[in-house]
């Protein structure tokens, strides 16, 4: 017995050391922390529980048999952010290079299993190499289990991916499935086939950086939801992130106190819009004006920036918030702000968040890159998300909604339970120059003409009166009151209970 | 007395009239351009007129378009402010000849105080003591030249129709001399449409000190004490007291006396004021004469207790002062500080935008805050980019000191770069407590600029302390959330590592009603506050002291701003912080391989194209912006690598313009 727990704490202590004090050495050198220690920053002071600390793995070629090392290059377990129950898993880069094994595969897949049964949220923390070579198929198919789980999970409970290392080939593809992927400046790497191998096949000179860094990712290609600067940014970050998630898709989202009462007036959003039409402005500060305590979680802020989404709270529960950025490309829609918008919209939606929409939108962005890139298909997959949404949704027009894209951005037709506009806006098909250069195409070279017929349809059109003669307006708010009105509504669609036909699932244009 | 006077003027001088012209019970009209339809000024009026478009010079400026206001809503009399048409002796001519009373000296005086020259000339046959150089324009480089050298180095060239800064350069030597003479009078043309400069004798650590007047119609005329404002960037004002801390009342008289004198040989009625150079024998020079109210009119109003637009409007209405020389009593000491829209780490540049949040301090009889601006207007780029002055008043030059960097902490302003950390710094600085004030203050205290986060701050403590309390608030908030696990629930400790400047301290916070008990290494401290989460500042009592610090959460970190100090402090739990001491320090981009645009502005020229090698102090590019041209030079010899911006072209602030090898 004596033996046994000697033998024991001689397991524990072994494990705990990973690849050993020099490769600890080495992973801070570059600037990163260990497995055990980004999961001490990302939890509860001593609320980790970790599973399977014994596990090695069972591969006996390439002299494997005599290398191994308790736990095998990944730490799992969980433990609680704020007291709310989390799973947990953390490559370690010091054993085999954070390697992906049979049997570290496996531990990831335990947790995910218990995670599912439980429901609570898998926060993956990744810094590995990839796949265990010497093990060969075992590793892949090791892989494949842990993609398998998280498609099941995926809706289910969220999934967070932390790249904290080197991401490459097929382990890019178990973070590409989970709802948020997280970078960290200089560090992290994610790539599906590595500079030396785009060498050889494209003659492209690339480094890892420009190939796959946290910054390509989070502005060039949209993988990354954000980046941070540092390990511990990351992981505190992480945590505040968190306190937004629900644990599930049975639960609502969580509510915490907040000194922010919900009928804060916020006088100066009324002179937010400027006199001048061709004028932007920031919608970031109506979304900061508007959301407790000005706290807004910005997702994917460097991509797509003609459309922002994130999270924040209303009297203490979470939104997800979706606004059109006049300040980017006039605040149109194009593929990949269509995507960005659409995906955050389905997380929302799987995880009962209702969705508050601020539309300023001049409609689809033209042309043939446009086009050719499949605007059609892409720009369908934020109307079909809106469309499919089931969670309350509140809808702000502040200023243009144009023409189809005003359909998409959450518009009453798409089940919007309360659509408001602000007296400066224009519901319409287009704007008046356009839409009096089509209707009165005759007129066409008679300036004084058009500048009438301009006026007119201005008139007409320019103001939220036609869209609220329909009832495609619940009403017109003072901006001021733009808080207050949403509070208001959010409150009323506590109870919201609203299903979808039965089906396998719908066939969004992928 | 008047029925509606209309303030042809926009801003806090417009909102300044208002309220006075309201207290003497007279309707009130002002005039807006197009940028302007939604100012304070206009929501503040009785009534308002569209002038013109934004540009000034189609609006503010347009004389015509006032006249109409003015016919058109019958007003009777016409405050002009400063600036704009406040020294334009033709508007006040066009207003006589309408008989509508201009609040303001006869067109007379103003057309010969206007002229530099002139009113040196005028100065002189009263007596008055001048600067040494004839102040005859010249007309070419050759002649400044010789003008300078024959008053001796330094010079300064200034424009014969200047004022405010524009159109001023200083020359040590014969090429500044030429080149500076092209600058002063080129911007000059573009100021005020007449390039003329002349040429005079530049005083070194000189102070700015200026007398007060005011006259009647009757001929009675009084000094009203001095205002010091020496403390100037870009040859503009940026702090002003009343009194000033150099003057003995032997020179105080002498200049009041000499201010008097030069006011009745104009014939000068309303409030003017005359403005002296003094050097360090208290030797003082007569400058010029500025036949208006003063931006930092509000010192001598609290220390005199006089309100100067008052009797600026009972003079235009006829009325003899009611009091003379003897019964000026100067109580109390003033300050009063101008929060620009502007950047003091990049030369003071001007920075334009919404104010997304304004919130200034509140005013009691120790402080008044003059502004003609509310949370979201714009500060736009047709004009000064003045957001508010902030007067603090007490007994003694070191409480309104104290009582203006309260002020300043409590001033609360985003969505423009400004300079209320530098003003705050200001207040701080012991040579400025000490009173050793000179116009090159700021260049000589400021080499580099002005940078928030060099800023030592004065009470570590207090800011751990707030930190701290700040981090511990959120950390109790955020074991309140839903769903915890039973059992489980988070518990908040107490103990806490405050990281600021790179210097760890640990710190035990407790909360309780109404504040925070702290342990920190250097004993306890208790502090009051009411502050809520999200709130931008963290006001209450520790030990006794009052205090404001702005808080702003930056990531992981706070960003607090106190007395002109910028820092980000990190609170960690005693694992969290060991590991974040694990982190390495990022550095913070090369920029410089790049000439960058420091504001946003007009690109006017380049004056050095790809493969050119340069030497530190060329001329590299001019930017304008806000109708001023400003030279970027070269800070190093370097050969310029790309051009990347084209003249003509609009650049924002940091868009490169030129890169080096």
């Amino acid at each position: 017995m004596q033996d046994i727990i000697r033998q024991l704490e001689e397991k524990r202590r072994l494990a705990r050391l990973g690849g050993g004090q020099k490769r600890i050495y080495a992973q801070h050198a570059k600037g990163k922390l260990t497995a055990r220690e980004r999961i001490d920053l990302l939890l509860d002071p001593d609320s980790f529980e970790e599973w399977d600390m014994f596990v090695e793995h069972r591969s006996t070629d390439f002299g494997m048999e005599e290398n191994t090392i308790p736990g095998d290059g990944v730490v799992t377990g969980f433990g609680t952010v704020n007291g709310r129950l989390i799973f947990v898993y953390s490559q370690d880069f010091t054993v085999f290079g954070g390697s992906l094994s049979e049997s570290h595969a496996e531990k990831i897949c335990k947790i995910m299993d218990q995670a599912m049964k439980v429901g609570a949220p898998v926060i993956g923390i990744n810094d590995s190499g990839g796949a265990r070579i010497q093990e060969g198929v075992a590793s892949l198919a090791g892989y494949a289990e842990v993609f398998q789980r998280n498609v099941l999970a995926s809706g289910v409970i969220p999934q967070i991916s932390m790249i904290m290392g080197p991401s490459a080939g097929g382990a890019v593809y178990s973070p590409a499935m989970t709802d948020f992927i997280f970078m960290v400046e200089g560090t992290s790497y994610m790539f599906v086939t590595g500079p030396e191998v785009v060498k050889t096949v494209t003659h492209e000179e690339v480094t890892q950086e420009e190939l796959g860094g946290a910054v390509t990712h989070t502005t060039k290609s949209g993988v990354a939801d954000k980046a941070f600067d540092d390990d511990a940014e990351a992981l505190l970050m992480l945590r505040r992130f968190i306190d937004f998630l629900p644990a599930n898709n049975r639960e609502q989202p969580p509510v915490r106190p907040t000194p922010d009462l919900g009928d804060r007036i916020e006088t100066s959003l009324d002179t937010l819009i400027p006199d001048d039409a061709a004028k932007p402005y920031d919608m970031k500060e109506l979304i900061t004006k508007v959301v407790d305590e000005g706290d807004f979680f910005e997702l994917q802020p460097g991509y797509a920036a003609n459309i922002i989404v994130g999270f924040g709270r209303m009297e203490g529960a979470t939104v997800g918030i979706v606004a059109n950025q006049p300040m980017v490309l006039a605040g149109c829609l194009d593929i990949s702000s269509s995507i960005k918008a659409a995906r955050f919209v389905r997380f929302c939606d799987c995880f009962n968040i209702p969705i508050v929409t601020f539309v300023d939108v001049p409609g689809f962005l033209p042309g043939t890159a446009q086009e050719y890139g499949g605007i059609i298909k892409h720009g369908a997959k934020l109307l079909f998300a809106y469309a499919e949404a089931t969670v309350p949704k509140v809808t702000v027009i502040t200023r243009k909604a144009y023409g189809g894209a005003y359909d998409v951005m959450s518009s009453k037709h798409l089940r919007g339970d309360v659509n408001f506009a602000w007296p400066s806006a224009e519901i319409a098909v287009m704007g008046p120059k356009g839409a009096v250069e089509i209707i009165f195409r005759a007129d066409i070279g008679d300036d004084a003409k058009i500048a009438e017929r301009t006026e007119e349809y201005r008139e007409r059109f320019a103001n939220p009166f036609v869209a609220g003669h329909r009832g495609y307006i619940d009403d017109v708010i003072m901006p001021h009151n733009t808080r207050v009105r949403i509070a208001k509504s959010l409150r009323m669609l506590r109870g919201k209970k609203l299903d979808n036909p039965w089906k396998k699932h719908g066939n969004m244009p992928l | 007395m008047f029925k509606k006077i209309l303030i042809a003027n926009r801003g806090e001088i417009a909102c300044r009239v208002i309220r006075t012209a309201r207290e003497m019970g007279i309707q009130t009209v002002a005039v807006c351009s197009e940028a302007d339809t939604r100012a304070l000024h206009v929501e503040m009026a009785d009534d308002s007129v569209l002038i013109g478009p934004a540009a000034a010079a189609e609006s503010y400026l347009n004389v015509d378009n006032i006249m109409k206001a003015i016919a058109d809503t019958g007003a009777d009399a016409v405050h002009p402010g400063y600036g704009f048409l406040s020294e334009n002796a033709a508007f006040a001519k066009a207003l006589q000849k309408a008989g509508v009373a201009f609040i303001g000296p006869k067109p007379e005086a103003i057309t010969v105080m206007g002229d530099k020259i002139e009113s040196k000339k005028v100065a002189l046959k009263a007596g008055v003591n001048t600067v040494p150089g004839d102040g005859g324009a010249v007309e070419n480089a050759a002649e400044a030249v010789k003008a300078a050298n024959a008053i001796g180095y330094p010079v300064m060239l200034k424009a014969t129709a200047g004022g405010g800064g524009k159109g001023m350069r200083i020359a040590r030597n014969d090429e500044e001399c030429r080149d500076g003479l092209k600058r002063a009078s080129s911007e000059a043309e573009t100021a005020f449409g007449d390039g003329r400069v002349f040429v005079e004798k530049y005083i070194e650590n000189p102070r700015h000190i200026e007398i007060q007047i005011l006259a009647d119609a009757a001929g009675n005329t009084v000094y009203l004490g001095e205002r010091e404002c020496s403390i100037q960037r870009r040859h503009q004002k940026v702090i002003e007291e009343a009194p000033s801390p150099f003057l003995d009342s032997d020179t105080r008289r002498a200049m009041g006396t000499q201010a008097v004198a030069l006011a009745e040989a104009v014939g000068y009625t309303s409030a003017g004021t005359v403005e002296f150079i003094v050097d360090q024998d208290r030797n003082f020079y007569f400058l010029e004469m500025n036949t208006r109210l003063q931006v930092e009119h509000p010192v001598t109003e609290k220390i005199t207790g006089l309100d100067l637009v008052e009797w600026m409007i009972r003079i235009a209405d006829g009325e003899s002062l009611s009091f003379g020389q003897d019964d000026v009593q100067l109580n109390g000491w003033a300050m009063e500080a101008r929060v620009y829209a502007e950047n003091p780490l990049r030369n003071f540049m001007p920075s334009t935008g919404r104010l997304t949040a304004y919130r200034p301090p509140l005013e009691d009889d120790s402080l008044r805050v003059d502004t003609g601006v509310s949370e979201g207007s714009e500060i736009s780029i047709h004009y000064d980019p003045m957001i508010a002055k902030v007067i603090s008043y007490a007994a003694t030059r070191d409480q309104a000191r104290t009582r203006m960097a309260m002020a300043l902490d409590e001033f609360h302003i985003q969505g423009v770069e400004h300079n209320i950390g530098f003003l705050a710094a200001l207040m701080g600085h012991p040579r400025f407590a000490e009173g050793r004030l000179s116009t090159d203050f700021i260049a000589e205290e400021y080499p580099e600029g002005f940078q928030a986060q060099d800023v030592t701050p004065d009470d570590p403590t207090l800011l751990i302390s707030a930190a701290a309390c700040i981090h511990r608030a959120y950390q109790e908030r955020a074991s309140m959330i839903s769903g915890q696990i039973q059992g489980r629930q988070r518990i908040v400790s107490d103990d806490w590592v405050v990281l600021m400047n790179g210097e760890e301290s640990t710190v035990s916070v407790t909360l309780r009603d109404g504040g925070y008990d702290l342990s920190l290494k250097s004993g306890r401290v208790a502090i009051e506050t009411n502050w809520k989460m999200g709130e931008p500042l963290f006001q209450g009592e520790m030990e006794g002291q009052r205090f404001c610090i702005q808080v702003e959460r930056s990531g992981i970190a706070y960003r607090l701003t106190h007395a002109g100090a910028e820092v980000d402090v990190l609170v960690m739990n005693p694992r969290t912080a060991e590991l974040q001491a694990l982190m390495p320090v990022k550095k913070a981009p090369d920029t410089s391989k790049f000439l960058l645009s420091p504001m946003p502005g007009l690109l006017v020229s380049l004056s050095v194209t790809k493969g050119q090698g340069v030497k530190a102090g060329e001329e590299l590019a001019v930017v304008e912006a806000m109708k001023m041209e400003n030279v970027l030079r070269a800070e190093q010899d370097g050969v310029i690598a790309a051009v990347k911006a084209e003249s003509g072209e609009t650049l924002a602030v940091d868009q490169v313009i030129l890169e080096f090898e």
